[in-house]
């Protein structure tokens, strides 16, 4: 247990010394508010679908929860790379327990990133449905972080270079993000689009933030926690898997 | 006293290649013990699978009377290893190394602490302690990397190249440090250098290692006499030849080659 703690302190201690950090992991979202906010506000509004930026702050926030989560994923190769990840693998604790206690202290930052995008959001003029709503969507935000932070630690125990981590978490993550609920609504899409991207886990994880922010939810909430909550299982213990795996 | 170290017909092989060839050795309890062998002949990866890091191919190792293959975290409790390649979070500070160490290895909190400010005291790190690590020297590192393996009270403590690339003057001091920590800590010290000089003043007890194999074993002037050579030096150059060894580049040289050039730290 307490082995699992420091190493979730770590985690939390390392990103508040990086302001840096923090403000350039800010960027890529921001960008996407701004343009895509002002941009496709007009024709949204046209087509009777309402206010846009109301509909792009929720995916804007998953976004960088998702993004901070999978590039934590760096960090190991960090670690491997400058040593301390051979002080914590030949300490007399398990595996199990430092990669459960990394990953979620990366994904308590994801969310912490995602908090500050709320935040943002809010200033921007994207309004709450309810209140009593917020720590529903703080654990859907919890639940997209642990799932996209299993991905980083999984592609960081099998990736031994910087370059091949970007490559395959891009190739990875891109079509994850484009591919869903994030930036545009499914309802008008067709049939078969609809059905492919209802195999994308972040659909069900973007459901539930918009729905505990806005107000309506399309799957339920029910189902989303269900299905986000399995698959980031099975992510999680295949991270793990990989992890125990990693030889110095 | 008997051995803490006990090696029998150790043997890794990396595919055809044979890294460590069927060696045997003993390292006496409370002894200072030099590992030495030109780079590439194998003292990295008997350092890697005496302390569990890497699973022999065959042989039997104690380490404190333990199996590292079968009861690693016995080991991983009674070893202390001060890396060759800093092994520091340099995001945190000193005593936030110490602290994360202490948790790791289940030092309870009381003696955590009273270990932790003794430790940082003996290598005159103790005022700074608040300092984050990346702003420390390499000396100071070392320094540092070197109390905390020694927090959990380790019967043994593995230096891989305590003093590479520091300065004579730093140097010296992390060898008074060491025997220092070695007689009030009552630990052996099992370690490698390429500096002959050091192995010659500090060691009890010195073996050789050449292409996988242990070439000579004795005391410093023992190995001299079997060498007919007035220096360890030379002895060790008469033992292992004068062929220069190559090492390919690892993955983590090119990585910090890129990581400076993508970062000013």
């Amino acid at each position: 247990m307490s082995a699992i703690y420091i190493l979730w302190l770590r985690q939390l201690k390392r990103y508040s010394r990086s302001r840096a950090r923090m403000v350039m992991s800010m960027m890529q979202p921001l960008m996407f508010l701004a343009a895509l906010g002002m941009g496709f506000s007009p024709v949204f509004k046209k087509a009777g679908e309402g206010n846009y930026l109301q509909f792009l702050g929720p995916g804007v926030i998953a976004m960088s929860v998702m993004f901070t989560g999978v590039f934590s994923g760096i960090e190991i190769l960090w670690d491997r790379q400058f040593g301390f990840l051979k002080e914590t693998l030949v300490a007399p604790v398990s595996r199990l327990q430092i990669v459960f206690g990394r990953t979620l202290g990366s994904a308590t930052v994801a969310v912490f990133q995602g908090l500050l995008m709320l935040m943002i959001c809010l200033v921007a003029g994207v309004r709450i449905h309810s209140a009593a709503l917020l720590p529903a969507a703080v654990g859907f935000m919890f639940l997209i972080a642990l799932f996209f932070t299993s991905i980083g630690t999984a592609v960081g125990s099998l990736m031994e270079d910087m370059q091949g981590f970007q490559l395959v978490t891009n190739v990875l993550v891109m079509p994850l993000f484009f591919f869903s609920n994030a930036l545009f609504p499914l309802a008008g899409l067709s049939r078969p689009l609809r059905v492919l991207l209802h195999a994308n886990p972040l659909v069900y994880g973007m459901d539930g933030l918009r729905g505990s922010l806005g107000g309506t939810f399309n799957q339920g909430a029910g189902v989303d926690v269900l299905i986000l909550g399995a698959l980031t299982g099975l992510v999680m213990a295949l991270a793990a898997w990989l992890f125990s795996r990693i030889q110095l | 006293m008997g051995p803490i170290i006990e090696v029998n017909g150790l043997t890794k092989r990396f595919g055809s290649f044979c890294a460590v060839d069927e060696i045997t050795f003993e390292v006496a309890a409370g002894q200072v013990f030099a590992f030495l062998g030109p780079n590439g002949a194998g003292k990295t990866t008997t350092i890697k699978m005496l302390t569990t890091i890497l699973r022999p191919t065959s042989g039997k190792i104690l380490v404190n009377g333990f199996d590292p293959t079968r009861q690693p975290n016995q080991v991983r409790k009674s070893i202390g290893i001060g890396f060759q390649d800093p092994s520091l979070d340099d995001q945190l500070t000193a005593a936030e190394n110490m602290e994360f160490h202490g948790v790791l290895y289940g030092v309870p909190r009381r003696l955590r602490r009273q270990r932790t400010e003794k430790l940082l005291r003996i290598v005159e790190l103790w005022d700074r302690r608040s300092e984050l690590v990346k702003r420390f020297s390499g000396g100071m590192k070392r320094r540092l990397e070197i109390a905390r393996a020694l927090l959990h009270q380790p019967r043994i403590i593995f230096l891989d190249e305590p003093t590479v690339g520091l300065d004579p003057q730093t140097r010296n001091r992390i060898w008074s440090f060491i025997k220092q920590l070695v007689l009030e800590e009552t630990v052996t010290a099992f370690f490698t250098t390429h500096y002959m000089e050091e192995a010659d003043r500090v060691a009890e007890q010195i073996a050789v290692i050449d292409h996988g194999k242990i070439v000579a074993e004795g005391t410093s002037s023992s190995l001299k006499e079997k060498a007919a050579a007035a220096t360890l030096e030379d002895a060790f150059i008469a033992l292992t030849g004068h062929a220069m060894r190559d090492e390919e580049a690892s993955a983590s040289d090119t990585m910090r080659l890129g990581r400076k050039m993508w970062s000013r730290r």
